[in-house]
């Protein structure tokens, strides 16, 4: 029986009359590789939004392995190991690459209470981030601050940021948004490269990304999971296909 | 350990950019010029220093944390009377007052902290506000604590250090004022380039990622507030010491307003920029005190308006802008 | 008969009703656009020098003026939203709040300069002054005609986005900005219209404020507070919360003058205070 990384029982959430998720009943195991796809609307990102907290469910309930987090605070959550990136950069524009995450190491490491001792004392913490920026090809630009970088690296310094906590769940909001695509492959190529305990949920537009990456389909539809399978098991559902109205890259 | 193409290693990198500047040790050796050039100006020289402290302790909170405030001056007038009160009824010795006024301050900073650190935008400039004004009526209707707006009554204020009086002409008033400036600016300039200071910048710069990295934002809210307000109760305080009475101008929405415009003129989230502001600041209007107040006020709006259009990040942001494309070319 | 109380609370109804007018347009545009704009009651001051103007100068009639004052406000409101206003919708709140405090002071020092600091006097039409008895109150017929033209204002406000396509833009543009420009509604317009309607609105309310609470440069500044707390307190974009807050406030005030004197204003911003702890976005602002 492999152990459930995360999972969630009968998620509710409405907007008076307008219902956004509606029983949604999930479970990923450890290391697992899902794809979270939907027209849009469907309420993919409100989904990421009530797992990590950003937005109260009315009912249900939320596990992040056997712990029950449905109560806790966004950031009890990351540090528990949950971590997101968002689907529109959500970036520090004002901070360099480095500051940026070595601000995210230095938040995991509890170390942020600190006011006395000078950022540059922190060498362990410093070079973790460094590490981690260069793994993602953000060494070489890590001076330059956030809102003056292209925006494929703005994409790749939302993961890194994400990775930074060291996370045990890692969801991503459409992580190739809005890349051309000369550089989605760098995104893809960091994805692939993910550590195998890592627990993964992504949403993605692009049907040749789901189907090289994902294990296993979740399609929602109208706040509520409409079916979910194999990827062949998915690309053979009449009613999936139905539901796209026959287009393959863009919801 | 991968290997670095940079230039400078990471470590090293952010290490020099809490370096001192040569700028900046000629700015705190032209505060001394004053004493040599300017004897007659001690007294507004001291001004000066205890607003700069002021506008400092505001950038913590605006500059550096993004939160608005349009009631400041809440703390800059407790930390005020309360030095005024500990003289008159416990003792004059100054440092202890200003222990005293900042232990007071620190309370009132922390409770208000819970209240600011929950909310955002229109609420929070508005909650600020509410308290600030909250502050200057308490003030104004507790005459028999603070002597309403015939100003204290009975302030003692001993020699600094037992040593210094506080002379007419103002050489005690600027020194203490100007030490008291530069030791809080010291501590200041140590809790930006810290950790506390990074996470700081993070919530200004984006607050809804903070806690997607796990951050607790309204802690660091709440103890940067908190030491922001004992940093104000301070000057406060030294406004107290050095004039021998406290007035209810220093809880005033005038003192919060003119310290956000200082603050702003001047470039916030820049360490130096509260300081530069309040120097331009307090010079013009010292220069300009025979005009009548509205037209005074006119010119502020100009300032204002022309400083959101042109010069968002201020005067040192403009300076600095000017410097980049320098170095550039 | 009835007890003193009762006109007390009718004087302060009344002034409550002039707040309403002079803040209904700030909680509208607050609500559509978030936008930040401390120089609104510059705007009353503008319509209550209109108002000074043409009795003074021209010798209008008091009621002739009441138009006048909110176009020109309205007017002015559009000069300054093409020139300056438009390009802070997107810009921190800090600089909205400086940029509109600054047109704040300088409308001060202009009408310093031109009407120098005194209060300006109007002469209100005959039917308007003296009292009216009602139930042995001495209802002042100002005051009356206060509520009245509130009350008119009131119902125009409310059928107009009730009942007009332009008002449902307004609706769908508070409620959901991203939404709204989705369907194909031009925000940015509609703000511009509802902008210029809300100053011109502020203008109204500085002319009918002439007789109650006087006319001097320092009226950009002297209501700010309370017209930011009715806004506040009631909730943003909505209009029955400024009412609501409008007729709290108005009371607050008048019986605290009355029956509480040493109080002052602190009760009004302890209320303020604990009803944005409360509810941060107001009484009816949307949650």
């Amino acid at each position: 029986m492999t152990a459930i990384a995360l999972a969630t029982r009968r998620l509710n959430k409405s907007f008076g009359s307008l219902t956004v998720a509606r029983d949604i009943d999930i479970d990923l195991p450890v290391g697992a590789r899902y794809a979270l796809i939907g027209p849009n609307g469907a309420g993919k990102t409100t989904l990421i939004n009530l797992i990590t907290g950003m937005l109260a469910p009315n009912d249900g309930q939320i596990f992040l392995g056997n712990e029950d987090i449905t109560r806790l605070e966004p950031q009890d959550r990351v540090r528990r190991g949950l971590a997101r990136t968002f689907q529109i950069n959500t970036l520090f524009a004002g901070l360099n690459p480095l500051e940026a995450v070595t601000l995210a190491v230095a938040e995991r490491r509890g170390i942020t209470n600190q006011f006395w001792r000078n950022v540059a004392d922190h060498k362990e913490a410093i070079e973790e981030a460094y590490e981690i920026l260069a793994k993602l090809k953000l060494g070489d630009c890590c001076y330059q601050v956030t809102r003056e970088l292209p925006y494929g690296r703005q994409r790749l310094l939302e993961i890194a940021l994400a990775l930074a906590t060291k996370p045990k769940v890692l969801l991503l909001d459409e992580p190739a948004a809005g890349v051309p695509q000369e550089e989605s492959g760098d995104i893809f190529e960091v994805v692939a490269s993910l550590s195998d305990d890592l627990t993964l949920l992504f949403i993605e537009h692009d049907m040749h990304v789901v189907f090289r990456f994902a294990s296993h389909i979740i399609v929602l539809v109208g706040g509520a999971v409409f079916t979910e399978g194999s990827p062949a098991e998915i690309a053979a559902d009449p009613g999936v296909r139905e539901v796209y109205l026959g287009t393959r890259k863009h919801g | 350990m991968s290997t670095s193409p940079l230039a400078t290693n990471p470590q090293a990198y952010l290490q020099s950019a809490s370096r001192w500047r040569p700028v900046e040790i000629v700015f705190w050796l032209a505060t001394l010029l004053p004493f040599y050039l300017l004897p007659d100006y001690l007294s507004l020289a001291s001004q000066i220093a205890i607003t700069a402290l002021f506008a400092l302790s505001l950038d913590l909170i605006l500059g550096y944390g993004g939160i608005v405030s349009l009631g400041h001056a809440a703390f800059f007038g407790i930390g005020a009377y309360s030095a005024a009160i500990f003289s008159k009824f416990v003792m004059g010795e100054p440092l202890v007052g200003l222990a005293a006024a900042a232990a007071v301050t620190g309370i009132a900073g922390f409770a208000s902290s819970f209240i600011v650190a929950r909310f955002r935008h229109f609420t929070l400039i508005m909650l600020t506000l509410g308290l600030g004004l909250l502050a200057q009526e308490a003030a104004n209707r507790a005459h028999w604590l603070t002597g309403g707006s015939d100003g204290f009554q009975g302030a003692d204020i001993w020699p600094v250090l037992g040593l210094f009086h506080f002379d007419l002409y103002g050489y005690t008033a600027y020194g203490y004022s100007l030490a008291a400036l530069f030791v809080l600016f010291l501590a200041a300039r140590r809790m930006i380039s810290s950790p506390f200071g990074l996470a700081l910048r993070g919530i200004r710069e984006n607050w809804v990622r903070m806690p997607a990295i796990g951050a607790p934002s309204r802690a660091h809210i709440q103890k940067a507030y908190t030491i922001a307000a004992i940093m104000a109760g301070i000057a406060g305080a030294l406004l107290t010491q050095t004039t021998q009475t406290a007035a209810l101008e220093s809880i005033s929405f005038q003192r919060s307003a003119d310290v956000v415009v200082m603050l702003v003129l001047g470039g916030a989230g820049r360490l130096y920029g509260g300081l530069v502001g309040a120097v331009i600041f307090m010079i013009a209007r010292d220069q300009f005190s025979g005009i009548a107040p509205q037209y005074w006020y006119f010119w502020i709006g100009v300032l204002l308006v022309s400083v959101v259009t042109f010069l968002p990040n201020g005067i040192l942001g403009g300076l600095s802008a000017i410097a980049a494309r320098w170095r550039r070319k | 008969m009835l007890p003193p109380v009762f006109g007390v609370l009718f004087d302060g109804l009344a002034y409550g009703m002039l707040l309403f007018v002079l803040s209904v347009g700030l909680t509208v545009t607050l609500g559509l656009m978030n936008f930040v704009n401390l120089a609104h009651c510059a705007f009353a001051m503008l319509g209550g020098y209109v108002t000074v103007t043409l009795m003074n100068r021209f010798g209008w009639p008091f009621l002739a003026t009441l138009p006048v004052a909110f176009f020109a406000a309205a007017l002015a409101s559009v000069v300054l939203e093409r020139t300056l206003y438009r390009r802070l919708y997107r810009a921190s709140d800090l600089d909205q709040v400086l940029l509109t405090i600054g047109i704040a002071f300088i409308s001060v020092a202009v009408a310093a300069y031109f009407f120098g600091t005194l209060q300006q006097p109007i002469q209100t039409p005959g039917f308007l002054r003296g009292s009216a008895d009602f139930l042995g109150l001495a209802l002042g017929k100002y005051r009356l005609f206060l509520v009245g033209v509130a009350l008119v204002v009131t119902i125009l406000l409310v059928a107009g986005l009730d009942y007009t396509r332009f008002g449902a833009q307004v609706r769908a543009s508070v409620d959901n900005q991203r939404m709204a420009r989705g369907l194909g509604i031009d925000v940015d317009r509609t703000f511009a219209v509802t902008f210029a309607l809300g100053s011109g609105l502020a203008g109204l309310g500085g002319a009918l404020a002439i007789d109650i609470v006087g006319l001097d440069p320092n009226f950009s500044f002297a209501f700010l507070v309370y017209v930011l707390i009715i806004v506040s307190v009631g909730g943003l974009g909505s209009i029955a919360g400024s009412f609501a807050a409008a007729c709290l406030i108005g009371v607050s005030d008048i019986a605290g003058k009355y029956y509480f004197p040493e109080l002052g204003a602190f009760l009004i911003y302890l209320v303020m205070v604990v009803v944005l702890m409360w509810r941060p976005a107001g009484l009816f602002g949307k949650r």
